[in-house]
């Protein structure tokens, strides 16, 4: 079957992530091989899950691992009851 | 890396047998994972800390309800949405919430940006401080069904299923609203990336 690029890019998300079935697949390939336009949107999007990836991307507060353990300790400490009995 | 579930089925039996320190341990590896989670929803740094301190307390004390069921990091997750939603709830009016919920039916342009151009871009591009501040800028402005279904799974990586067992939706749903994300980020990240990468050739492509 030959694809249209808006049939391409309903099928982006699921292209990426390998759960397209293989016809489609191939047909989607096949598409890519010689669409400009479509290659770069693949791999415009491919590039921007690389980046969300990064743990620099999305970062933690800091010290918030630090506080995050004193509280747990505060709370483990003041817990008579362990927590199977409550 | 995170520990095999059975290492972490030994450590939940032990805490539930009183060796309570060990819960630091268990939960270290799931730290930055309940941090985005409540980020995601709350969308404010302070009040995702707050948050996640209180979900961890909370698994804590709801430790011996866990029975295995699912993998402890989508019990966990679960627990850091319904954290996030009490917040959420308490910070909002009941208008807005309703105007939220009509989200998933609006008709929008989920179409990518098409570009020629994109090829230019160089691998070190990506590298840039601004890129990153940019991808965060537009996650934060995605509606937040869509923003919660991307967290979930491009950023901390679960898969649909354990997507859609955390949110309450089915699977179905979770990848219409991934796709929708990603489109929305493409379509917004295409344009910045445009303006302010150098003319170089771009080789970061297609395996």
């Amino acid at each position: 079957m030959k694809l249209d690029c808006k049939h391409v890019w309903e099928h982006i998300s699921e292209y990426i992530d390998k759960t397209v079935d293989a016809n489609l697949r191939e047909d989607i390939e096949r598409h890519l091989e010689h669409c400009e336009i479509c290659s770069a949107i693949l791999d415009s999007t491919r590039n921007i899950l690389v980046l969300t990836a990064d743990d620099r991307t999305f970062e933690l507060p800091v010290g918030y691992s630090k506080r995050l353990h004193e509280r747990l300790a505060k709370e483990l400490e003041s817990s008579e009851k362990d927590p199977k009995k409550e | 890396m995170r520990m095999t579930e059975t290492n972490e089925a030994g450590l939940i039996a032990r805490i539930l047998d009183g060796e309570k320190d060990l819960f630091h341990e268990l939960i270290r590896p799931y730290e930055r994972m309940v941090y985005l989670t409540l980020f995601s929803i709350l969308k404010n740094e302070a009040d995702a800390e707050d948050g996640a301190q209180e979900a961890m307390i909370n698994a804590y004390r709801h430790l011996a309800s866990f029975r295995g069921e699912a993998k402890f990091s989508t019990w966990l997750t679960t627990i850091a949405i319904n954290e996030g939603r009490k917040r959420l709830r308490k910070a909002k009016t009941a208008a807005e919430e309703s105007i939220e919920e009509e989200a998933e039916g609006h008709e929008g342009d989920y179409t990518p940006a098409p570009l020629t151009d994109w090829r230019e871009i160089p691998l070190e591009a990506l590298e840039r401080k601004e890129i990153r501040e940019a991808l965060r800028g537009a996650v934060a402005e995605l509606p937040d069904i869509y923003r919660q279904v991307f967290t979930l799974r491009d950023l901390e990586e679960l898969n649909v299923e354990e997507t859609a067992q955390a949110l309450g939706i089915n699977a179905n749903v979770v990848k219409v609203r991934l796709h929708r994300a990603r489109i929305l980020l493409q379509k917004r990240l295409v344009p910045f990336l445009r303006t302010t990468a150098p003319p170089r050739r771009w080789f970061f492509g297609r395996a």
